[in-house]
């Protein structure tokens, strides 16, 4: 059986001025998978996530995504194509109702013209309803119901990432990025954004790519973990045999070179 | 007389004795405040999607009403220039996006503020080579504005109404209806919201936010248009009017910068305290308190409420 490669990260390099933020750097994500990528601070996760969906341009390597190879991306574009990702310090529409964010995380399915919105009428209005359809799914299964009218931005830091996870989700994504989802997060939010993480990629299929620094977490969840340290690759495999990877011990608790 | 009775007791007994006077000058301070409301409305639409204090506003409303007056003068037909001058506001919005707001996206505010200086000293000379230098009277009936006055006899005086004040209040307010719709229900409404509060969270959702700079240029470009035109039949339409920029500032500082009933009741604010401070106090001072008086009242709500009376307020952790 051939694997099924979602997206295929080659060589790739990115740099800030003389900072080298990812230096050469190869590894793939399989349709289906919870992909974890763990690092030390600084060893250049985010900027993975951020060479994924467009927010910066590599300035060397290949990028394929479901069998493209890309050249520039741009973040709508990456959304359109079926990258979604939270982000490490929240980002939300904090002036927006939950309903309101997840209903915006549907933007890329909306296809009515704005005129007919406008109206509030005939095709425009089956779309909106279809749309809220999907949306009150999301908000079932992220049990956030009781917080559907509450402005994003008045709600405790646990259920924002819950609602950002919503919003994501909304979009239907084929490659959902996780930034960190449970930083912050007291025990019991960390053990139902586990479940929810496991939950979207069981029963709707989501690939995820997820970066963590609770390794507890990383080694329940996910199915293969990359290992950055400062920009470059270290390791590569299944939990069980990064764990033991002795350039993984090195590199988080330090070694004498 | 002492001062204090000057200042505190005697203004409010002339507005007690006369209410037909007071009646009156209320009428005129909102109706100036409608015109302020308008200026501040196009400031706010462009700050909440761009966090861009755009100085050129008071040129983009300039700018309509002399090509409005412009393409009327080449003998096309006012509604016909008034639709294509609605594109030309949609084509400068297009190319300020390309020109000026891309390249410099992701650069500090400050920079994006000069660059809307920029942009005012650019349409100003463009605009005195393609229009000429001279003020231009607004094609005010050819528009089908009405003219003339209502007056009412009121309150054992007279009131007297210009039907253009009313005409403005009305289009205004059909406009900001229209600005709500449009916000509240359509997808491009939401992903401008969206933009508003974070621009990542907003391209991460597959937003594009050079569409949405467009859209939002066009919107203050349309604002514009409209304030150019009521602004214009009142006076003339002329290159010193793009000085009303300078006068959205305090009822922007009031009404917050990123709220639009915030825009509205400032401008009301602002137009009513102006004409009374003007009317009943003014005399105490020699005059000439209308120019100022808004900004003295800016600075003080600067102090007391630095986010604005409808703004946000904003917390950081530090």
């Amino acid at each position: 059986m051939t694997v099924d490669v979602l997206l295929a990260v080659e060589n790739v390099s990115l740099r800030f001025g003389s900072v080298t933020a990812i230096n050469n750097v190869s590894f793939d994500i399989r349709r289906g998978e919870i992909r974890a990528i763990i690092g030390p601070n600084g060893a250049g996760k985010t900027s993975m996530l951020n060479v994924i969906n467009g927010f910066y341009q590599p300035r060397e390597g290949r990028i394929t995504f479901r069998g493209q190879t890309r050249s520039r991306m741009r973040p709508a574009l990456a959304a359109r194509q079926g990258i979604a990702r939270t982000f490490q310090n929240v980002a939300l529409f904090r002036g927006m109702s939950t309903l309101d964010n997840l209903m915006t995380g549907r933007t890329v399915h909306m296809r009515r013209g704005f005129g007919w919105q406008l109206l509030r009428h005939g095709p425009a209005m089956a779309e909106e309803i279809e749309h809220r359809r999907k949306v009150e799914e999301i908000i079932d299964f992220l049990e956030i119901e009781a917080i559907r009218r509450v402005p994003a931005g008045r709600l405790p830091y646990g259920l924002q990432k819950r609602v950002e996870l919503g919003r994501a989700l909304a979009m239907e994504p084929e490659l959902l990025l996780l930034d960190e989802p449970m930083a912050g997060m007291n025990r019991e939010e960390k053990e139902d954004m586990c479940r929810f993480i496991l939950d979207v990629n069981q029963q709707f299929g989501t690939t995820i790519a997820l970066i963590e620094h609770d390794m507890g977490v990383v080694m329940d969840l996910s199915h293969r973990v990359v290992v950055l340290d400062y920009g470059r690759k270290i390791a590569d495999g299944t939990p069980d045999e990064v764990r033991r990877d002795q350039a993984v011990i090195d590199a988080y608790l330090g070694v004498a070179r | 007389m002492n001062p204090f009775h000057a200042v505190f007791i005697d203004p409010f007994l002339q507005m007690a004795s006369a209410p037909d006077l007071l009646v009156q000058t209320l009428w005129e301070g909102l109706v100036s405040g409608v015109l302020y409301a308008l200026v501040a409305l196009g400031f706010v639409l462009i700050y909440k999607a761009s966090g861009v204090f755009n100085f050129a506003q008071g040129i983009m409303v300039v700018f309509a009403g002399l090509t409005l007056v412009s393409l009327h003068g080449f003998g096309i037909p006012a509604p016909l220039a008034l639709l294509l001058t609605l594109g030309v506001m949609g084509l400068l919005a297009v190319a300020i996006e390309r020109l000026v707001l891309r390249p410099l996206v992701n650069r500090p505010e400050i920079m994006l503020f000069m660059a809307t200086f920029g942009l005012t000293w650019l349409l100003i000379g463009f605009g005195e080579l393609v229009f000429g230098g001279t003020s231009k009277r607004m094609i005010t009936s050819e528009l089908h504005l009405p003219q003339g006055a209502i007056d009412l006899h009121i309150l054992g005086g007279l009131v007297s109404l210009q039907k253009l004040d009313i005409a403005a209040a009305a289009i205004a307010s059909v406009m900001v209806l229209c600005l709500a719709l449009f916000f509240q229900y359509t997808r491009i409404g939401r992903a401008l919201r969206a933009v508003a509060d974070s621009h990542r969270a907003a391209l991460s959702v597959g937003i594009s936010l050079n569409q949405i700079w467009v859209v939002v240029w066009f919107a203050a470009g349309a604002v514009a248009l409209v304030t150019g035109i009521m602004w214009g039949a009142k006076s003339e339409v002329s290159f010193a009017l793009q000085i009303i920029a300078l006068k959205a500032l305090p009822v922007l500082i009031l009404g917050g910068f990123t709220s639009v009933p915030g825009a509205i009741a400032g401008g009301m604010i602002i137009g009513v305290t102006e004409k009374l401070g003007e009317f009943y106090w003014g005399p105490l001072v020699g005059g000439g308190i209308e120019s100022w008086l808004a900004y003295v009242i800016a600075l003080i709500v600067l102090l007391f409420r630095p986010q604005g009376l409808f703004g946000e307020v904003i917390i950081e952790r530090i």
